[in-house]
């Protein structure tokens, strides 16, 4: 009788499993058996497939889009938020700078590769000025649509992706931290290196995890911006699911899939044992 | 840091951050003779397909904060006043999307999406089930915020010493006291949802995000208008929920 | 072994320190004469300029006006990080990322000192402290009371040449307080360097320090040492903080004071002839039963070896009644009952007369 009992209080969590369970564990587990399927039995041909040059490409344009635009916009990122950091709380400047990157680095996306087509695209703003001032087609040989310009318009929701992420970690210094060293004796420069830089380490670094897997999993920008051919993987996707030639692209995109969890699930599981790291110091 | 390089530093970053929406009202506005013209704005009042996916958008916006408090409101506050060991639990699992690509989960969707479709028709409407998924982390760090500032367990033991029962104690008693976070998670899953586009895509319904894609090769300055206007809702709302939070966390009950 | 070795304590002098923020004067004109080896505590309320004045002396806040000395050098211009002083903060000061004894070491490693030497001074502080078993571990494996011992071993480690401790209790348990605070009084008398000691909790200030300052909107009541500031308080606020106090009402004529209607004591020098407020101390009244006494018990509350008594003394032609409270020993509260006549005996050495 007592187990019944104490099983009951679970029913109120019922329906959010099975939600759960519907829109989000069996597209997964689709997508992880599927990645192992080809024509409706077992196979290990598509696994092979995510070694082919093509695909092989795709990652390593995928990983280097994602170090790059994880390493500048953390730098950056880190740099704003630390202008803003002692400002109180209330201060209009912090709170306009927070909204903004809350925004930005939320609906990104289509708005954003088009924001970017409008500034240095042909006929953008950016473009026609330099043009007419100084004869130069900075459009060049169209490399906004290609690498180059994937890394600078990720940048554009990166920044304020870390700026987000990363300041509560600089407001958890605590100003006893900075009195204490002064008073034992630290310039600036022996402060920041031997106590503030040491403690904001792991937070730093986990937040560039956490850029790095948000543009390695990023679709909608480099779909709006790239119409032809697949540099990254997410575009491999695209171009396995929409394929009109070959039908059996299908399973292709399950594997590609798979992939990209692993290569996510790899990166979150760093961030959550270095944010537990330094979790246990900022209290 | 001086306040000097601290201003410089916001001055280049304003510069680098509103240039690009400077640049994209300027090129909506554009005409071929080098003149100005409002009719790519105008279009996103006039033209079918745009305004249609506009409605969309808004609907889905408000279809999908609907949900979301449905499904995770109740969800959260019985498992903080009944099954708290299960929070750890519970939080992972809130979390897990932001692990699991958008991407991949549309990959695998297909399957279960054939019996939504069958159920609830064609309609975009139907995304609302993925995206409140892809809302989930978000929400549940807003909500969670505010559910940890309130002492739940005691406010339910003094409703229920009082006589109210569990569906009281949720609805009336908690509930109302929530208004900072269900404020912050509608905000944020609206301006998620307004800038949607791998599951629209790929799925094949016609939002806002999509249909500017669309008009990207036919016209762009009708793309690039409907983008700004995205990018300023989205901000107004965001901005708007920071001022109204900062004020109400003025007030303090006993 | 440790006491300064070769280092002679220094005094610190605060010269008629103004500190201004816009309109509100957090200090207003402070001067202070610190002897070498002495500990001196600031006591007052919040806002009473105490912090402020230990954050100038430390450098980390700067006066709008008036001077710090340090051994008769002054060293107001001077920036914080080369006071040579050491400062034990309310909480959380401690560098999360070190351990205990790398903290400790932390100021000896600013000044060169080698890695060895370094372990071993770091070493012999914490067993000052009483924490050599937990060197290796890091503040937050250790309790409220731990981190401040550590942060005290940290702030001494390089021998300072001012020990400054801004309410280093007042964040911690109401035991630990009483434990630590004869801890840090033992540890400065063994080192015997120059002490600031900021609170605003009296009991704390009365048994740790040589000297007590007790400040109020931004001056220097009363330095006295703690028996005569406790005794002898200069003025009304001096002792109503200071303890507990009866304001009695008095009348001062011709150089005297008439005090419930009865005694007459000696009115302070210069006290100018009408109404005014006697200020007893609850120790200092006798309560002794009376059928015709002018008071009766209220109520009574043992506290172990004393009693504390409260009376309704009755007013006299027509006044207000006075409500008194009383500290006698236990032994003799015995014989008194709630509801009970009474006679008030005052002690007339204990007794503080102010203008009302």
């Amino acid at each position: 009788m007592r187990r019944a009992r104490s099983l009951v209080p679970l029913v109120g969590i019922l329906p959010f499993l099975a939600y759960l369970l519907l829109f989000l564990l069996i597209p997964t587990v689709v997508v992880i058996v599927g990645a192992f399927q080809e024509n409706g039995s077992f196979s290990l041909s598509n696994i092979h497939a995510l070694s082919n040059s093509a695909t092989i490409d795709a990652l390593r344009n995928s990983v280097v889009l994602s170090a790059s635009t994880a390493v500048i916009g953390g730098l950056l990122g880190a740099l704003l938020a630390a202008v803003i950091v002692s400002a109180p709380e209330r201060s209009v400047v912090r709170r306009a700078v927070l909204a903004l990157s809350g925004s930005l680095a939320q609906t990104g996306g289509v708005s954003l590769a088009f924001a970017w087509m409008a500034t240095i695209g042909l006929g953008g703003t950016l473009t026609t000025m330099v043009q007419n001032a100084l004869r130069l087609d900075i459009t060049g040989n169209g490399w906004l649509y290609a690498m180059p310009g994937l890394i600078l318009v990720y940048c554009y929701f990166q920044i304020p992706l870390m700026v987000i992420v990363f300041l509560p970690a600089l407001d958890g210094l605590r100003p006893q931290w900075r009195e204490a060293a002064e008073t034992l004796g630290a310039s600036r420069l022996q402060y920041l290196t031997q106590v503030a830089i040491p403690l904001l380490l792991p937070a730093f670094l986990g937040s560039l995890l956490l850029l790095f897997a948000n543009a390695f999993a990023a679709y909608a920008t480099a779909a709006a911006l790239v119409s032809q051919g697949s540099p990254i993987l997410p575009l491999m996707i695209r171009a396995a699911l929409t394929s009109e030639v070959v039908l059996g692209q299908q399973h292709l995109a399950y594997a590609i899939a798979l992939e990209m969890i692993v290569v996510v699930a790899l990166i979150m599981g760093a961030y959550a044992w270095l944010l537990r790291r330094s979790s246990r110091w900022m209290r | 840091m001086k306040p000097w390089l601290r201003w410089l530093i916001l001055l280049v970053f304003a510069i680098y951050f509103f240039g690009p929406l400077l640049s994209m009202l300027d090129f909506s506005t554009k005409t071929t003779g080098g003149g100005r013209s409002g009719a790519a704005w105008k279009a996103l009042v006039t033209n079918h397909q745009v305004l249609d996916a506009i409605g969309q958008s808004l609907l889905l916006c408000l279809t999908t904060v609907i949900l979301m408090l449905v499904l995770l409101l109740p969800t959260m506050i019985w498992v903080r006043l009944r099954l708290p060991r299960l929070k750890r639990v519970i939080e992972f699992l809130c979390l897990l999307p932001l692990t699991i690509p958008a991407l991949v989960i549309v990959v695998g969707i297909n399957g279960v999406y054939a019996w939504v479709n069958y159920f609830f028709g064609y309609s975009p409407v139907v995304l609302t089930f993925a995206y409140v998924v892809l809302v989930l982390p978000y929400a549940y760090r807003a909500l969670d915020s505010s559910l940890s500032a309130l002492d739940v367990t005691t406010l339910a033991e003094a409703a229920r010493s009082l006589g109210a029962g569990w569906l009281t104690v949720i609805a009336r008693v908690v509930v109302p006291n929530l208004g900072a976070g269900i404020l912050s998670a509608a905000f944020i899953s609206v301006a998620l949802v307004l800038g949607e586009f791998t599951f629209a895509s790929l799925l094949n319904y016609q939002t806002l995000p999509v249909v500017i894609d669309l008009f990207g090769k036919s016209d762009a300055r009708v793309s690039v208008a409907a983008a700004l206007g995205s990018i300023v809702f989205a901000s107004a709302l965001l901005l708007l929920l920071s001022f109204a939070g900062a004020r109400s966390r003025g007030r303090k009950g006993a | 072994m440790f006491t300064s070795a070769g280092k002679e304590p220094v005094a610190v002098d605060f010269v008629d320190l103004h500190r201004h923020f816009g309109n509100v004067h957090a200090l207003d004109g402070l001067t202070l004469a610190i002897e070498p080896g002495e500990l001196v505590c600031l006591l007052g309320p919040s806002g009473c300029g105490k912090t402020t004045a230990l954050r100038i002396l430390a450098g980390l806040d700067h006066p709008t006006s008036g001077e710090v000395r340090v051994g008769g050098k002054d060293v107001t211009r001077v920036s914080a990080n080369k006071r040579d002083m050491g400062m034990v903060f309310q909480a959380y000061s401690l560098f999360p990322h070190l351990t205990a004894i790398d903290n400790v070491a932390f100021g000896l490693k600013l000044r060169g000192t080698g890695s060895g030497e370094r372990r071993r001074r770091a070493g012999e502080m914490l067993e000052l402290v009483g924490l050599s078993e937990h060197a290796d571990r890091y503040p937050h494996q250790l309790s409220g009371g731990q981190q401040q011992r550590v942060a005290l071993a940290r702030a001494l480690a390089f021998q300072p040449s001012v020990l400054l401790l801004d309410e280093p209790l007042s964040a911690l348990d109401a035991k630990v307080r009483v434990q630590l605070r004869d801890e840090i009084r033992r540890v400065q008398l063994e080192v015997g360097t120059t002490t600031l000691f900021v609170t605003h909790d009296q009991e704390e200030a009365l048994s740790v320090s040589d000297r007590v300052g007790v400040m109020h909107a931004g001056r220097l009541e009363q330095v006295a040492p703690p028996a005569e500031l406790y005794s002898t308080p200069s003025s009304q606020f001096v002792a109503e903080f200071v303890g507990l106090t009866n304001r009695v009402p008095a009348v001062t004529r011709n150089g005297s004071a008439i005090v419930l209607g009865q005694h007459e004591l000696p009115a302070l020098a210069g006290s100018v002839d009408g109404d005014g407020l006697a200020l007893i101390r609850p120790e200092a009244i006798a309560v002794v039963p009376d059928e015709e006494g002018p008071a009766t018990v209220t109520a009574m509350s043992f506290r172990g070896p004393i009693t504390q008594v409260r009376c309704e003394l009755h007013g006299v032609g027509g006044s207000e009644p006075t409500d008194m409270l009383v500290q006698m020993a236990s032994a003799a509260a015995q014989k008194l009952t709630i509801g009970g006549r009474v006679q008030l005996v005052i002690d007339p050495t204990a007794v503080l007369v102010v203008p009302a």
